[in-house]
């Protein structure tokens, strides 16, 4: 059985019409947190180098101890600088890390000869280090650039597609909605995100997902979500534009010190107890082998349960502490822009297989152009579920974001956080409300997912082939010859209708959602798969040939998007 | 992280086990136990002993539900597993995410798949057993659970005999509780975050101490039952690690020290009844005789049915349930047991 609203996104799913613009919940937008904590820029890298240290202070109790973190971390950054240096790496990063060597250097000396070298401890260079990596991490949030580049994406992708499809050059019906879809709870989403704080818990597998969530943000009226972009991402001039103005904090992936891992992790628990919604891609990276997320990680998680403890120790007496919400989002695309580099690098990290990979970065500009014409010329579309949210320990919630138990009992969240009636800190319990709350967010993922065509036919070819050649192991049938590849359409179609049924079943139950195309009749969903299925790649994942049959050019490709439907037991339905 | 104020620790269920953790808890804290009957309670009440215990004088009772949660943040579930959903249930209104649980039940929730009935053993998965701290998280609010398990006869208990348990929990403020209310110069509290492992070795042993009074009730020696265990353990260690926990628990309280206890003890009703069926009796008439039922037996169905699904290499296990279901004879098990191929003395770790 599934609920009365589980029931209308089934029916939206099959209506298929272009989704809804939204009101904003916050029109003025310097009313937006976001924009306000832009304004107080300065003090606030302050807040959070002090916030940092205090945090740090607490982990590292002994001096000794934090001088030999501070050696550690000004030896991993010279090494970064040498040997992984990028074109956003300024000279004074560079010259302060010499000269902070070279201090350290002559402080060790100093350090053997003072016998109160503890009591004197001075904690100002880390006070310095960490005033720097917070200076970096804060984003800018600009109020123009930010109506310009909400007004610029549609419109720049409208100018394309007028380009391309030249049969409706008149015609102005093509709005981005009609392409980038959002189901779920929505409603739900606007109302919570008014009386408290929003993180919305993508799924990732593709750089282009945090611009296409912040569009899909701003179409739902919601204030502009924060989310961290990888400061490489900085480099591309499309994504810097708008990373830059949509909200994007910096993370820069080379530094694994904990230093900067620590003032990281306090800038996300700082802006989220400012109420800031936030966006975190609980898997870490993109998915390398297109599978839905079955590992997250914790760690910037982990702040948000600590923000919501902390939203309850600071409340003032009289008022209520602000309530933190969890979004868990899929997102669905038929095609992903860099499939080719991900799988091979998935390949690549099961150890089996001697691939060459090119460096992994971002897509060419010309790329992301390719992608955008295709992605209006071939009528492509992009679905984003928007899952049933939830507080930070997995339960249901009512209207007014009150959270209600298994019995429909409301539930008093703070006493999550309470030993005998006392509210305490204690990171490992928090720690393991994380590993909860990240478990709870990886079994919505499967069931918000929203199976499209193209995934399915590449599930049911590539397990078709699969049993076909039982005695392969994966890389063999990667590299399984191209004759070997074909299936017969007949059985491809019954095989389809087998596994449809089941698939309707499982709708049924709230196990998974489905496009309208894959609950539709059996040939045209297999006819709607192939087109969108190849629709980037040189090389097709999935295509029927001369005589009809269905056969893969690319079967990386191919079980890269058959992984998508991977941990649903449906194998054995083969 | 320590608790302060600790003002009441509350015990559910008034068994032997339940009457002899009390009596524990009594010594440095204030108990209060629940007993769900107003004559029960009366009746230990006024003699103030319990299942042939004397209760200390730390120890209140009350069957007054709402009061009881009101007063006791961490509670000792101390109840029979077939009834364990059950109270959870009943209990779910009361309890708050700011309870802590830790429980003393050696069992599992079964969630049969249909037809199981005609299935010949069940087929059963890890979908669908759930342990009883699963059970807790799916009846209630409350995340902090633990669970206490270990070579804890309830009769050398309450003689003060010195023991040992292990607390596991997830939670380090969990076990820090439990060792904090439990611990005293006859009583030694360990810790473990492997609560998987901890909770099926607890359950699993029950099926080895029905063999273990097989091998009494024939009178086959020290060698034989040595031989039993030995080969017992690693069985439930393999289907512990396909059910998804590691094996170390196994060479804990809860697993080596409790099969120990268990099968040497000729207390335990599992015990029971495997001798008095290697004394010839049907289980329907060592059931009679003991006139309780032995949470082994329906263990023992579980155990294969799981090990069966997973293909697991487990002929002890199998060899029970044969017995246990009229499938084999006792002389013809053990000539199964002691002449098929033998495998590789430890192939677990």
């Amino acid at each position: 059985m599934i609920t009365e609203i589980e029931q209308q996104i089934k029916e939206q799913l099959k209506q298929d019409a272009p989704s809804d613009m939204y009101e904003p919940i916050l029109p003025e937008l310097q009313d937006w947190p976001i924009y306000k904590l832009t304004q107080e820029k300065e003090e606030f890298a302050q807040v959070l180098a002090d916030a940092s240290l205090e945090h740090i202070k607490k982990l590292v109790d002994s001096p000794a101890v934090m001088e030999e973190l501070l050696a550690k971390v000004v030896y991993l950054e010279n090494i970064r600088l040498k040997q992984d240096a990028w074109k956003t790496d300024t000279k004074e990063e560079k010259e302060f890390w010499i000269a902070t060597k070279k201090m350290l250097i002559q402080r060790s000396l100093d350090i053997k000869n003072d016998p109160k070298f503890a009591e004197n401890y001075d904690y100002g260079i880390f006070r310095e280090i960490l005033e720097m990596y917070s200076r970096e991490i804060i984003g800018t949030f600009n109020e123009d650039t930010y109506r310009f580049a909400s007004k610029a994406l549609p419109f720049s992708f409208n100018r394309l597609l007028n380009a391309t499809s030249s049969w409706k050059v008149w015609s102005n019906q093509f709005k981005l909605t009609d392409r980038i879809k959002t189901f779920g709870y929505i409603d739900e989403i606007r109302n919570l995100a008014r009386k408290g704080t929003i993180v919305v818990l993508p799924t990732h597998h593709s750089n282009l997902d945090s611009i296409l969530i912040g569009w899909a943000i701003h179409c739902l009226g919601i204030p502009a979500v924060q989310y961290g972009a990888g400061l490489n991402l900085f480099s591309n001039p499309i994504m810097g534009y708008f990373f830059s103005r949509l909200g994007a904090y910096k993370i820069d992936r080379r530094k694994k010190n904990m230093l900067y891992l620590e003032t990281l992790k306090t800038y996300s628990r700082l802006t989220v107890q400012k109420g800031l919604h936030s966006l975190f891609f609980p898997g870490g990276t993109r998915s390398r082998s297109g599978q839905l997320e079955t590992k997250l990680k914790l760690g910037l998680l982990g702040t948000v349960i600590e923000a919501q403890r902390l939203n309850f120790q600071e409340a003032k007496p009289n008022q209520p502490a602000k309530k933190i919400f969890a979004v868990p989002l899929v997102i669905n695309y038929h095609f992903v822009l860099e499939a080719s580099s991900l799988i091979e690098n998935h390949l690549k990290q099961q150890g089996q297989e001697k691939y060459f990979v090119g460096r992994n970065s971002m897509p060419s500009t010309k790329k992301i152009s390719g992608f955008i014409w295709k992605f209006f010329s071939k009528q492509s579309e992009v679905l984003l579920s928007f899952g049933k949210p939830m507080d930070l320990f997995g339960n249901d919630l009512d209207e007014d974001g009150n959270s209600i138990d298994q019995h429909g009992k409301p539930i008093d969240i703070r006493s999550y956080f309470l030993a005998e009636g006392e509210l305490t800190e204690d990171l490992q319990r928090e720690s393991e409300y994380t590993r909860m709350l990240g478990d709870e967010v990886r079994k919505r993922f499967y069931r918000e997912n929203i199976v499209l065509s193209s995934h399915f036919i590449a599930f049911v070819a590539f397990e078709i082939l699969n049993k076909k050649h039982r005695r392969l192991d994966l890389y063999g049938l990667l590299r399984l010859p191209e004759e070997d590849r074909i299936i017969p359409y007949n059985q491809f179609v019954k095989v389809i209708k087998n596994m449809q049924n089941h698939l309707l079943a499982m709708e049924n139950n709230g196990q998974v959602r489905l496009s309208n195309h894959v609950s539709g009749d059996v040939e045209k969903l297999i006819q709607h798969g192939l087109q969108n299925i190849g629709i980037y790649h040189p090389k097709q994942a999935l295509k029927r040939n001369k005589e009809g049959d269905v056969t893969s050019e690319n079967m990386n490709l191919l079980y890269f998007y058959h992984n998508r439907l991977k941990g649903y037991d449906l194998e054995k339905l083969i | 992280m320590t608790w302060k104020n600790l003002s009441k620790v509350g015990v559910i269920g008034a068994g032997s086990f339940g009457t002899a953790i009390a009596n524990i808890l009594a010594e440095n804290n204030t108990v209060l136990v629940y007993v769900r009957r107003l004559e029960k309670l009366k009746l230990i009440d006024t003699e103030r002993a319990c299942k042939g215990q004397k209760l200390h004088d730390n120890i209140q009772l009350t069957n007054d539900l709402p009061s009881f949660f009101e007063s006791c943040m961490l509670i000792y579930p101390m109840v029979d597993s077939t009834n364990f959903r059950d109270m959870c249930k009943a209990f779910s209104s009361y309890m708050r995410p700011d309870h802590v649980l830790i429980h003393g039940t050696k069992g599992l929730s079964v969630n049969y798949p249909v037809g199981y009935e005609e299935m010949d053993p069940p087929q059963l998965t890890r979908k669908h057993i759930n342990t009883m701290t699963e059970v807790i998280r799916q009846e209630t609010t409350v995340l902090r659970v633990g669970c206490l398990s270990g070579p804890n006869l309830a009769k050398e208990l309450s003689a003060k005999k010195p023991a040992a348990t292990v607390i596991a929990s997830r939670f380090d403020e969990v076990i820090e509780l439990g060792k904090q209310t439990l611990r005293n110069e006859r009583f030694r509290v360990y810790g473990s975050h492997d609560v998987l492992g901890v909770e099926l070795a607890g359950v699993l042993k029950n099926v080895m101490a029905i063999a273990s009074g097989i091998a009494d009730g024939l009178d086959m020696g020290h060698n034989a039952k040595a031989m039993l265990l030995t080969r017992g353990l690693g069985e439930m260690i393999r289907l512990t690690q396909a059910l998804g926990s590691d094996a170390k628990a196994f060479f804990g309280m809860a697993g080596i020290g409790d099969l120990m206890a268990t099968c040497a003890s000729n207390k335990s009703r599992n015990f029971t009844i495997g001798s008095l069926l290697a004394k010839g009796h049907s289980l329907i008439k060592a059931e009679e005789i003991l006139n309780d039922t032995a949470e082994g037996i329906r263990t023992t169905k579980i155990a294969y049915g799981l090990s069966k699904n997973y293909n697991l290499n487990t002929p002890i296990i199998e060899s029970m349930y044969n017995i246990l279901h009229d499938k084999a004879s006792i002389p013809d098990t053990l000539q199964y047991l002691m002449t098929h191929e033998s495998a590789d003395d430890v192939d677990f770790i």
